[in-house]
């Protein structure tokens, strides 16, 4: 009997410290420093310096180490998620400032805005394995959950770069929206989505014939449709959702993805760039660069919960798992 | 006999069907598989620096070309994956008659995408000669309001904002302060009695009160005078709250902040200036444009380096969506609605189809920051803001084409 309210007290107590332990990682640009939120307490419990223009921010697989792009110190580094210090380096090349991890967790991809170049990274040896030509001003960054492609998007150029891992070169390009921002694969391999800051719009391509089979524009009562950019996406796993960051149009545009209809718009705070879900969807993120602020959106009631002050224009999120 | 030549018959048919067909197909492809090489000629006549008082602070003699080269280079990075290569020539003439032999010769042989960096009188000409003709041409430095008003280039495309707009961009952030009463200080020159209309202009759209004009034709040296010369100049027995300054060289503006009668901002050819592009511009990615440029030149891009840029631009966003390289087809798809140039100004930029003119926002920036950018927020249009600077449809007497 006693065991068994135990038991029940355990698992309560377990189920209402839902978010317990779960840490967000805010990079802010302008600061050079992380702002790392407790999504329990919903609120900033400390502050990381980093090296200058902090922007992409990944986690290996076990989530003990962080590895993120400081722009104007060109280089990538590596921060200790325990003790919180900085660790290390990788080479990158000039200006890196989106990153992504290959599934297998031993190549990191980063893209070098200044040199129109995309560079592969060896995360044991910390050597740079090559370096691919790609368009101007290379950002969106993304690795198909199956390893085999890793696609870029090139701002100026205005295309999506699909790169075979294996041979490290480029298989085709596809033209898009202009500025093209970011990119996300489905959990299946088969989609990619692409955000067009200055396009306005976000297209869905096919991956095995590269070719765009869907196209969002977004339209928000009251706001000119030259401030709507979008920027940022997040879909999620259960394949029911995509979030679409929107930039100066301060809003988050929702996409049911069975209907690939947009079902609604939530204000968030002011040039709303990255996005990220937690480990169990329940909570999206967003950066909101002009208003250096992050919102919390709860995704079960789809409405904006809270707004957490962190450092100037906050640029990428990272969400960190609760400890089991 | 007969159903053996009518089956002989039938298998020509067939034959010659496919035949067709497969000729077709063939060319169809080659069409699409053949690299396209794009040539674009700059020209430029070169001005004769007028004489003023500082010789300090001087415009690079290669602006324009480099912002041009620098399109090349970014416009052949995308053209590599397409197949598509772009080529830029490059000539400078102090004559007006050897440059508009060099444009006639160039057409003949074939090039007919020109760069025109090139005062008013030039382009008249040249817009003249080109009626009729398979030929893009692009004004990049000549920011005369005639030409978008009356005097219409039905056949050359302006990537220079014109006065108007720069003055209107001006005039917005001056009603947005509330900055509505103006003392106007000009030069003596043609250009600054132009500038000084186009404000004029500017300053009636937007109901801004111009309390006082003055011609400066001072000989005193400035730059030993400015604070004993200026006040008395610039005392007027009415208040004001700005200073507007039309002095196209330069020859005396830069001496006048600071040094007002009444203490008050100065905008115009010093202080606040209303520019298409300028080093402190940096958001949407603008910064790396700078950055690309100082790695291309070892200094800051400037403004008609940067219009220089948008008409490559405008050539290579053409070729990559219509994959011809046929001036026709290019002229067609720039002037229709489909053509949207991303031009690191956070929206879509197009030409107007009455006189040619890319619209634009206007940044207005003190020397080493950013102020604003006009259109200002609250403005309002029926079709899109960017038409509130400048001459819009029904204000200018230019006709579509």
């Amino acid at each position: 009997m006693k065991i068994k309210l135990l038991l029940g007290l355990y698992f309560i107590s377990q189920s209402l410290l839902v978010n317990a332990g779960e840490l967000a990682y805010i990079t802010n640009e302008k600061d050079d420093n992380i702002s790392v939120i407790d999504l329990e307490q919903q609120k900033v419990i400390k502050e990381i310096p980093v090296g200058q223009r902090p922007r992409g921010i990944i986690f290996n697989h076990e989530q003990s180490l962080a590895y993120l792009c400081a722009s104007d110190s060109d280089r990538i580094q590596i921060l200790d998620l325990n003790t919180e210090e900085i660790v290390g380096e990788l080479p990158s090349g000039e200006d890196p400032e989106t990153i992504a991890l290959h599934p297998n967790g031993k190549i990191i991809y980063t893209s070098n805005e200044d040199d129109a170049i995309l560079t592969v990274i060896d995360i044991a040896s910390s050597t740079v394995i090559t370096q691919i030509d790609v368009g101007v001003e290379p950002e969106g960054l993304a690795v198909s959950p199956d390893g085999k492609i890793v696609v870029v998007t090139s701002e100026t150029t205005n295309m999506v770069h699909w790169i075979d891992t294996n041979t490290n070169k480029i298989i085709a390009n596809t033209l898009v929206g202009a500025r093209p921002r970011s990119v996300q694969f489905t959990q299946d391999n088969k989609l990619l989505w692409v955000s067009s800051e200055i396009g306005g719009d976000v297209v869905v391509i096919d991956v095995a014939s590269k070719e765009i089979i869907k196209e969002f524009s977004f339209e928000i009562r009251g706001i000119h449709r030259d401030r709507v950019q979008p920027v940022g996406i997040e879909l999620s796993h259960d394949g029911h959702f995509a979030f679409i960051a929107l930039g100066p149009a301060n809003h988050v545009a929702v996409i049911n993805r069975q209907t690939m209809e947009i079902e609604k718009y939530l204000l968030v705070g002011r040039r709303v760039w990255q996005l990220a879900l937690n480990e169990d969807q329940s909570q999206l993120l967003t950066t909101n660069g002009i208003s250096g602020d992050v919102s919390i959106i709860d995704v079960k009631k789809m409405k904006v919960i809270k707004s957490i002050k962190v450092g100037r224009y906050p640029w990428g999120v990272a969400i960190k798992n609760s400890k089991k | 006999m007969m159903r053996l030549q009518s089956l002989y018959k039938k298998l020509a048919q067939i034959s010659l069907c496919t035949f067709a067909v497969i000729a077709i197909v063939l060319t169809s492809f080659s069409v699409y598989s053949a690299p396209l090489s794009i040539d674009i000629t700059y020209l430029k006549l070169q001005k004769q620096q007028a004489p003023a008082l500082s010789n300090i602070l001087k415009m690079a003699s290669d602006s324009g070309y480099q912002g041009a080269k620098l399109a090349i280079d970014d416009s052949n990075t995308t053209g590599k994956f397409l197949q598509q290569h772009f080529a830029l020539s490059s000539y400078e003439f102090t004559e007006q008659q050897n440059l508009l032999s060099r444009l006639k010769e160039e057409y003949r042989s074939g090039k007919s995408i020109f760069i025109l960096d090139a005062p008013t009188k030039v382009l008249n000409e040249i817009n003249t000669w080109a009626q009729n003709k398979d030929i893009l041409l692009f004004n990049i430095s000549e920011f005369s309001d005639v030409l978008r008003e009356s005097q219409c280039l039905n056949t050359i495309l302006h990537t220079a904002p014109s006065n108007a707009m720069k003055s209107d961009a001006l005039a917005q952030w001056l009603l947005y302060r509330r900055l509505n009463k103006v003392l106007l200080v000009r030069g003596e020159t043609i250009t600054d009695i132009a500038l000084a209309n186009s404000f004029k202009r500017s300053a009636k759209r937007y109901g801004l009160k111009i309390i006082s004009e003055k011609v400066w034709s001072f000989n005193t040296d400035l730059r030993r005078s400015a604070q004993q010369e200026v006040p008395l100049f610039t005392q007027t027995s009415k208040e004001y709250d700005v200073v507007y300054v039309a002095d196209n060289t330069k020859d005396f503006a830069e001496y006048i902040p600071f040094n007002t009668y009444l203490p008050r901002p100065v905008v115009g050819s010093a202080g606040l200036e209303a520019l298409s592009w300028h080093t402190v511009i940096e958001q949407w990615g603008a910064a790396q444009l700078q950055t690309r440029f100082n790695k291309l030149t070892s200094r800051q891009m400037n403004e008609i380096d940067f219009n220089g840029y948008l008409a490559v631009r405008a050539v290579a966003q053409a070729v990559h969506k219509t994959n011809s390289a046929s001036v026709k087809e290019l002229v067609n798809y720039i002037k229709s609605p489909e053509f949207k140039l991303a031009a690191y100004k956070g929206r879509k930029l197009s030409f107007r189809s009455w006189n040619g003119q890319l619209r634009m926002p206007i940044a207005l920036v003190q020397p080493h920051g950013l102020v604003s950018q006009s259109p200002q927020a609250g403005i309002l249009h029926p079709t899109t803001e960017l038409d509130t600077l400048g001459f819009d449809q029904q204000e200018s007497q230019c006709k579509a084409n």
